[in-house]
């Protein structure tokens, strides 16, 4: 396939897309490591503007969330689209054009937060200026990545393309609605309510299909056998479509938003756990009798281990969005810990599954060294697991001192060991990574050896949904 | 339900603007009966502070503002509403109190979504994480002096706090326009709902729920 003049696959924009990813992880790790210092009063860059803590913060969730995972995501989707529709995407100079606005819109908002530009509304901080371009690359990208999903519109698709043309749907809908209505249209109570819905319906509406849509394909394509139940996909499916969007208010509880809006947040969150838990029994049957795997198949312990945090995650979930969770939980470190959770245990875990099975494929050699591959894994898990507990505990204890009207300064002092155990959590995932960095960087420069050509199985997913 | 079209009209847009019908359009909807101020009919006159902040730092205040007039004062409020929102302020500091876990004790009156229809809530602040305590109820809770101290170093009067220090808001050890702004903003946050300003405003706890 890869010696074809025009290849299904263009790999070089999959491989710039994971070099580009890394490159942002690693800005967003190490921003999020100095802003965890802070809270250890040990930093670095005492009253330096340009690297204020309160903009730092800023730089590791953008980094993380646009700069890792979107630019992940948007290698898998060049990787996989084709595959599944047997469709070439629209253009291969589009891909580059869409390849280096990204990374250019990226950077501009990097550089914006830092230099005190950021807007108020949470997961789009993104200066008010780069918006109008990140929508610009967002309809490229759905130009681009959906011509090949038209093409082949004709029979029905694959559930990984349902999350992906829903998705295509969503994301610029998303996007416009949570940067401009609070920004410019509707104040207080009422702004928030639609800030809710933002934050929410980016992490629902964006993030997570292509996070389910990925593990619909890679984990068929790892176990070379169908998933478990098609029914169970098209109730995931649908239960996410329809009950997602509804619980934007869960991220101001307690607050003057109408208590109509709240109940019905508690009640659509809870609703969303369930349908979360037929993708999860999905998932589990369809590895049943083939866990031996997990010994030998690096990728797939990620997503084996993403998908254990994943049932974590929303098991807690439909515990915290209720009021009574909410009166000692809310503003403190427990919901922190929940989003590492789900943004690194689960969606990051899954990428990183997704770049230790195509990595190999991109450069046409064997990883450089298996026992990275493993270290990573096992201090990512651990440090991921370590950071969740910690500040879950630590959630509890302020929100409980909190309560209890102790001086204000006593729930920063109680915090302060579980804040030294976060940083040191924090340096394991970036170390995980950097040896990950390291062991991708030496795979592609080694020489090749006789007789390692990646051969491409088959698309075993796509056999699965006929 | 497997089809291009379905999924795209059914789940994309329908769910979407399902979702949006009911958890945005109809609580904004709601909430729009109540009258949006601008801050020319919610601040008539410059607050105390920023006088205070006039005498006790002429020089400073002159090179910042001149005049302590009320046009200036606004300029004070927006001004410091944008440096709050450059520094990030709100991703450690809340701007609304709950009527749950004693909130109403530890901060004061619980917050009522009148107080937000206004432009200096567009955008709101509401905030999600409370490292450092809820800034709604601040007013009059301390000294300009003591921002002044804390806003350069916190740990001068908080010694276990871990707020970054500010000392770009100063020339030197002396406030220059974004501190004396931002003294003026805290200051002012709330100081419509402390309880003399309730007892000598009646139509607002009115409308409180």
């Amino acid at each position: 396939m890869s010696d074809n003049p025009s290849p299904l696959v263009e790999r070089a924009v999959v491989k710039a897309h994971f070099i580009a990813a890394f490159a942002f992880f690693f800005i967003g790790l190490f921003a999020g490591l100095l802003y965890a210092l802070q809270f250890s009063r040990i930093y670095p860059f005492p009253g330096v503007e340009l690297l204020s803590p309160g903009r730092v913060r800023m730089l590791h969730t953008n980094g993380v969330a646009y700069g890792f995972l979107l630019n992940a995501f948007m290698a898998c989707l060049y990787w996989v689209v084709p595959r599944l529709t047997g469709q070439r995407v629209l253009s291969r100079k589009l891909s580059w054009v869409i390849f280096w606005v990204y990374q250019a819109v990226l950077l501009l908002v990097a550089g914006g937060l830092l230099g005190g530009l950021a807007q108020a509304i949470e997961w789009g901080e993104t200066p008010i200026f780069t918006d109008p371009l990140v929508l610009l690359g967002v309809a490229l990208l759905i130009v681009n990545v959906g011509t090949p999903i038209l093409r082949s519109a004709s029979r029905n698709l694959y559930v990984s393309l349902w999350y992906f043309s829903a998705m295509m749907v969503w994301t610029p809908l998303v996007y416009a609605m949570g940067n401009y209505v609070p920004q410019f249209f509707v104040p207080g109570a009422g702004g928030a309510a639609v800030t809710g819905l933002y934050i929410h319906d980016l992490v629902g509406l964006s993030i997570t299909p292509l996070g389910w849509g990925l593990m619909y394909y890679f984990v068929p394509v790892i176990l070379k056998r169908p998933i478990w139940s098609h029914t169970l996909s098209l109730a995931g499916f649908w239960g996410l479509a329809f009950f997602y969007p509804l619980n934007g208010v869960h991220h101001f509880f307690w607050s003057p938003i109408p208590m109509y809006a709240q109940y019905g947040a508690v009640m659509s969150t809870i609703a969303v756990e369930i349908v979360v838990f037929t993708v999860i029994v999905n998932f589990f049957m369809t590895i049943k009798g083939n866990t031996g795997m997990l010994r030998t198949s690096m990728p797939l312990r990620w997503f084996y281990v993403g998908m254990v945090n994943y049932f974590l995650t929303c098991f807690q979930c439909a515990f915290q969005t209720t009021l009574t969770f909410q009166k000692i939980i809310h503003f403190s470190d427990w919901v922190v810990g929940h989003a590492h959770l789900v943004m690194f245990g689960v969606f990051g875990f899954w990428l990183i599954g997704a770049t230790v099975y195509l990595w190999p494929k991109l450069v046409g050699k064997p990883w450089w060294s298996e026992t990275l591959n493993a270290w990573n894994f096992w201090i990512s898990t651990i440090g991921v697991a370590v950071m969740f507990i910690d500040l879950m505990a630590a959630g509890l204890v302020q929100g409980y001192l909190w309560e209890s009207l102790a001086p204000w300064e006593k729930s920063l002092i109680s915090s302060m060991p579980f804040w030294h155990i976060r940083s040191m959590a924090g340096i394991c995932i970036t170390a995980g990574q950097m040896l990950q960095a390291f062991n991708m960087w030496m795979t592609a420069r080694q020489p090749a050896r006789a007789g390692t050509q990646a051969t491409e199985p088959l698309p075993a997913a796509r056999a699965a949904a006929g | 339900m497997e089809r291009l079209a379905t999924i795209a009209l059914g789940a994309g847009l329908f769910c979407f603007v399902l979702a949006g019908v009911l958890t945005g359009v109809l609580p904004v909807a709601h909430l729009s009966r109540i009258k949006y101020k601008t801050l020319a009919e919610i601040a008539p006159e410059p607050s105390s502070d920023f006088l205070d902040l006039a005498h006790r730092y002429p020089a400073e205040f002159t090179t910042a503002f001149g005049a302590p007039t009320t046009d200036k004062f606004h300029e004070a409020l927006r001004f410091a509403r944008d440096t709050y929102i450059a520094e990030a302020c709100w991703h450690c500091h809340s701007q609304f109190t709950r009527p749950v876990s004693n909130e109403d004790v530890r901060f004061g009156k619980v917050s009522y979504a009148a107080e937000y229809m206004n432009e200096m809530f567009l955008p709101h602040l509401f905030g999600t994480r409370r490292v450092g305590p809820d800034l709604i109820r601040e007013s009059g809770r301390h000294g300009n002096d003591w921002h002044t101290a804390h806003f350069y170093d916190p740990a001068i009067v908080v010694p276990s706090s871990v707020m970054p220090r500010y000392t770009w808001f100063y020339d030197g050890e002396r406030p220059n326009k974004k501190a004396l702004s931002m003294i003026t903003y805290v200051q002012w946050l709330g100081s419509w709902a402390t309880p003399e300003a309730l007892a000598r405003k009646p139509e607002v706890a009115h409308v409180a729920p």
